[in-house]
């Protein structure tokens, strides 16, 4: 059984309405229209980086929740990046993996172990205190409190099909304008720093 | 080598504190581990963060300056090739201020980079210079007291900063 990915995002979006986003690819483009916000943090620039440059937000704002969409085929690009999260341990990062066990935007062709690879174990094994695996929306709205509630870092892996496509607007994500208005919400929500 | 051409790791480590940089970004480079990163890592004022692969360091600076935090990566110069596409992405693409101390190791001694018999040494300025990507090179201690100011600039204008360490620092 797998999930629709835009219910997946929009159950996701109806828990999480207001928290620092960093999601890639279709994710991304499928986030930008289910939840419109200035703390979309859509700049990660490389392929595979997502979970480092959230790793960076997280340090560096520890009050706020940090939440990644990752792709598969982009964690598989810096795996280690988990290891490193799992030693830092943040408490407010949230990684959750859309696993469709393929490159969706470059061609729809399979990953490296397609949808067999067990991404929650990698997870747990790097470390991370808890770790999840969905792959049934009901399952999933059911337990999606729990799994937000408490402290970091969490993984969560869910199993998902495409949903409706929402289109793919590149040039927002590397929008200079975007990163402007990015940085100057997250300082807005930044409490002030001691001097 | 004579001690004069040598530089002091912790006026390094004071310079970055000048600068207000609280965290650092590591992967170990053999030129500056024994004499910056162990002491970094027993400093309770700089947060060391220890990464798989530099170019998640590159992302990790990147995440933090959206915040109100300093980071510099430090990382041995193959670490720097490694990751260009990422110091291409965040440094040329999007101008944020990646600050990377990078150890040259297999510099020949009395050798500039670009005259070193090491294809990965030798390479490492022009690539800069290619990317337009300001640096420094850490020959001797006067060149360790412009650190702070050069990171301050960096910030200020929002650009990536390359210090070269030819040499390990005492």
């Amino acid at each position: 059984m797998t999930m629709r990915r835009d219910e997946v995002l929009k159950l996701l979006a109806a828990h999480c309405p207001d928290e620092i986003v960093v999601p890639v690819y279709q994710s991304a483009f499928d986030w930008m229209k289910i939840r419109p916000h200035e703390l979309n943090y859509l700049c990660t620039g490389a392929m595979g980086q997502a979970s480092s440059h959230a790793l960076g937000l997280a340090l560096g704002c520890t009050d706020q929740k940090v939440l990644i969409l990752d792709g598969d085929g982009s964690l598989l690009m810096n795996l280690g990046s988990l290891i490193t999260i799992g030693s830092c341990a943040p408490q407010n990062l949230w990684h959750f993996v859309l696993h469709n066990g393929i490159y969706e935007v470059n061609g729809e062709f399979p990953i490296p172990g397609g949808l067999e690879t067990d991404f929650s174990s990698i997870a747990t094994a790097a470390g991370f205190p808890r770790s999840y695996d969905f792959d049934n929306i009901g399952v999933l709205r059911k337990a999606l409190p729990e799994v937000l509630a408490g402290s970091g870092p969490v993984f969560v892996c869910l199993k998902v099909t495409c949903g409706e496509h929402y289109p793919r607007h590149y040039e927002t994500i590397h929008d200079a304008a975007q990163r402007a208005q990015f940085k100057s919400a997250l300082m807005a929500r930044l409490s002030p720093s001691p001097s | 080598m004579n001690p004069a051409d040598s530089i002091n790791g912790p006026s390094i480590v004071n310079e970055l504190k000048k600068a207000r940089v609280n965290f650092v970004i590591a992967l170990p480079d053999i030129v500056t581990c024994d004499g910056l990163l162990w002491p970094i890592s027993r400093d309770p004022d700089l947060q060391l963060i220890t990464i798989c692969k530099e170019d998640e360091g590159v992302s990790i600076c990147s995440g933090l300056s959206y915040s109100k935090n300093r980071a510099v990566l430090m990382m041995q110069h193959t670490g720097f090739l490694d990751s260009i596409n990422s110091i291409r992405a965040m440094g040329m693409d999007y101008q944020l201020p990646i600050i990377m101390l990078v150890g040259l190791q297999g510099l020949e001694p009395e050798t500039s980079p670009n005259e070193s018999n090491h294809n990965g040494v030798r390479i490492i300025i022009p690539m800069l210079e290619l990317m337009q990507i300001d640096f420094h090179i850490l020959n001797n201690q006067s060149d360790v007291s412009s650190i702070s100011n050069l990171i301050d600039s960096a910030y200020m204008k929002s650009s990536p900063y390359v210090f070269l360490v030819p040499r390990a620092p005492l």
